[in-house]
């Protein structure tokens, strides 16, 4: 062992930069650990756009097919679901839809492309259960409308156009995913398309 | 034999250890039934790390396999119905001692100066264990667990910024899937178990450091030589408790407590085997009847609940008409739990000589959390909902205004010693 002095201001440099580096080294380490729970290749992969036939569909009819693992609902309303939803503004959060929730081209009251189809991915925006479709028994959620949906699990609403009512744990109206139609009967769910 | 023990002890300390912690280790001597539950809570504990390890070698990790292989551990293996029901129940059993593990806690003021620190190791403990519990549901994937996790996963969601993009990280995929199924399960299985061990670990370092607190939440250490010999205990404590204090009112953990516990085990036994083998579904409670059924991404059960033992806390969250305060007071109504030490600033412990008011403050607590756990089952009716309400006020109530009375609480002289 030497006798030489010691050199605080060298041993203080050199605990520091040790520390540094380990550090650096430790937060190196942490990535891939963290990184390997995002979203695999594979899942990111399995997004792909589903076409819904609606040919079929009776007025009032709910169809529930799946995109990106979610339910997303094609509901063909009646004129009387869609008369409904005038004069529903002031109870409702959001009836402008001005949040980001839907494309451009459903910035409407109707809160779709054509006003007889409303397509929505049926997951409310609380916590994310599948609301209920009440055709016709929604008027015991709220007073004077027929038809909405109603989630199970914290007792959210929407009216038929998905708008959320005010005084319920959901921020925000339910999500219209990107779609058009390929034609009279067919929507593709998943992509913007161009004709209306 | 001796020479044998002797070979051990110059080479690890076995029965200094030994001694520690067990044979002369000063327990008070007027432990009630309430000191049963920490032994209970090992017991569990053993028996969930058992039988959990024999359910991983039939059971099938993945969205395709996994509700299939539940099936298969419970019609095909050789008493894979019995290990099952063990641990399923065992999960139940494990939150109902824990429970009453903590309230005899609260009662006792087992948390104040100086069992801070134990008393937050405990609740770590509790959160583990939570988050254990959380995921081990998942496992059979069923209706209840896929709905379960994706509720609990979105509370992540509240949060701003940051929130959408951490639930994807959590699951791992844009919906709950296969790779949240996987990762949750290696959680399950390894990681929290191995954080819970040590957590239980550091608990009983922290109370065989401290000492344990009693129902009269009375010291038993009192200053050195103050104590005339004739009234010590005629037991040999270790030297490392009597070399700082003289210890009155107790009895070495072993033999003595060690007799007791085992009685109290009996009797838990009992309970817990009626429970597997009459009804290991507990109506409903410990096992939830949407979850005989395959998780369905598309539909959601018309109604849904978490497992008992979340229940007051979910009932909480759906107190709240908003997305953000109901998680943050959610995750508060724990959060308060955790600094309970220096919420309570009352210098005596037990119940038995606290104020009148800290009485009923504590039971309209228990109540409360009884109530909300009881609501948390219930549908969000406009009555439920409203009930909710109130019990989460006088849930956080408690802990105000103990903040504010305990200061200057009026309360009833502690004796010197436990009465002989």
């Amino acid at each position: 062992m030497s006798n030489a002095p010691v050199d605080k201001g060298r041993r203080r440099f050199l605990t520091v930069a040790t520390s540094v580096v380990g550090a650096a080294g430790a937060v190196g380490v942490a990535v891939p650990f963290i990184a390997s729970w995002n979203p695999s290749a594979r899942a990111k992969n399995a997004g792909a756009p589903v076409e819904v036939n609606i040919g079929k569909a009776e007025p009032g009819q709910l169809i529930r097919v799946e995109w990106r693992g979610q339910p997303v609902w094609v509901v063909r309303r009646t004129p009387e679901m869609l008369a409904s939803l005038e004069g529903l503004a002031d109870q409702l959060r959001d009836p402008n839809s001005e949040q980001p929730q839907q494309p451009e081209y459903a910035e409407n009251l109707y809160r779709s492309r054509k006003k007889e189809y409303f397509v929505a991915v049926g997951i409310c925006t609380h916590l994310g259960c599948s609301p209920q479709y009440l055709q016709n028994d929604f008027a015991e959620q709220v007073e004077g409308v027929d038809a909405g949906f109603f989630c199970p699990c914290h007792g959210s609403r929407f009216d038929i156009a998905g708008r959320v009512f005010e005084g319920v744990p959901a921020p925000y109206n339910l999500v219209v995913p990107p779609h058009y139609y390929i034609n009279e009967n067919t929507i593709l769910v998943g992509k913007d398309g161009e004709q209306a | 034999m001796s020479k044998l023990i002797a070979w051990i002890d110059e080479r690890i300390p076995m029965t200094k250890t030994w001694n520690i912690h067990l044979a002369q280790y000063p327990a008070p001597k007027n432990f009630n039934f309430w000191y049963l539950f920490g032994v209970l809570a090992m017991l569990v504990l053993v028996n969930q790390i058992l039988t959990g390890i024999w359910l991983t070698m039939n059971y099938v990790p993945s969205a395709d396999g996994a509700f299939a292989s539940v099936e298969y551990i419970m019609r095909d293996v050789d008493y894979g119905w019995l290990l099952r029901y063990m641990h399923s129940t065992g999960a139940s059993a494990f939150f109902v001692v824990v429970y009453l593990h903590m309230l005899r806690g609260m009662m006792y003021g087992s948390y104040q100066k100086p069992r801070e620190l134990l008393w937050v190791f405990g609740m770590l403990i509790f959160l583990v264990l939570m988050a254990e519990a959380f995921m081990g549901y998942l496992l059979p994937w069923g209706q209840m667990s896929y709905w379960g996790a994706q509720v609990i996963i979105s509370l992540f969601g509240a949060i701003p910024v940051i929130g959408d993009d951490l639930t994807l990280w959590i699951r791992g995929d844009y919906v709950i899937s296969g790779a949240t199924l996987n990762r949750f399960f290696a959680l399950h299985v390894i990681a929290l178990p191995l954080v819970l061990v040590i957590l239980v670990f550091l608990h009983i370092v922290a109370l065989h450091e401290v000492g344990s607190n009693n129902p009269e939440g009375i010291n038993i250490k009192k200053p050195k030589g103050s104590i005339p010999e004739e009234e010590k205990p005629k037991f040999k404590f270790h030297e490392r408790f009597t070399k700082k204090y003289d210890i009155v009112d107790a009895f070495p953990f072993f033999p003595y407590y060690v007799v007791k516990d085992l009685v109290g085990i009996g009797i838990f036994l009992f309970f817990f085997c009626y429970v597997i083998f009459f009804a290991p579904a507990m109506g409903g409670l410990f096992l939830e009847p949407p979850n005989f059924e395959p998780a369905n991404p598309l539909k959601t059960p018309d109604h849904i609940a978490p497992v008992w033992y979340f229940t007051p806390f979910y009932a909480i969250l759906r107190a709240v008409p908003e997305k953000l305060l109901g998680v943050i007071l959610m995750f508060g109504s724990i959060a308060a739990l955790f600094v309970l030490p220096w919420l309570d600033r009352a210098k005596v412990r037990s119940i038995r000589y606290r104020s009148g008011f800290h009485k009923v403050n504590l039971a309209i607590f228990v109540v409360s959390f009884v109530a909300l756990g009881y609501l948390g089952l219930k549908p969000a009716t406009e009555v439920y909902t409203f009930f909710a309400r109130v019990f989460t006020f006088l849930y956080f109530a408690f802990f105000v205004l103990l903040f504010f009375y305990s200061k200057n609480e009026n309360t009833k002289p502690v004796p010197e010693r436990i009465t002989k």
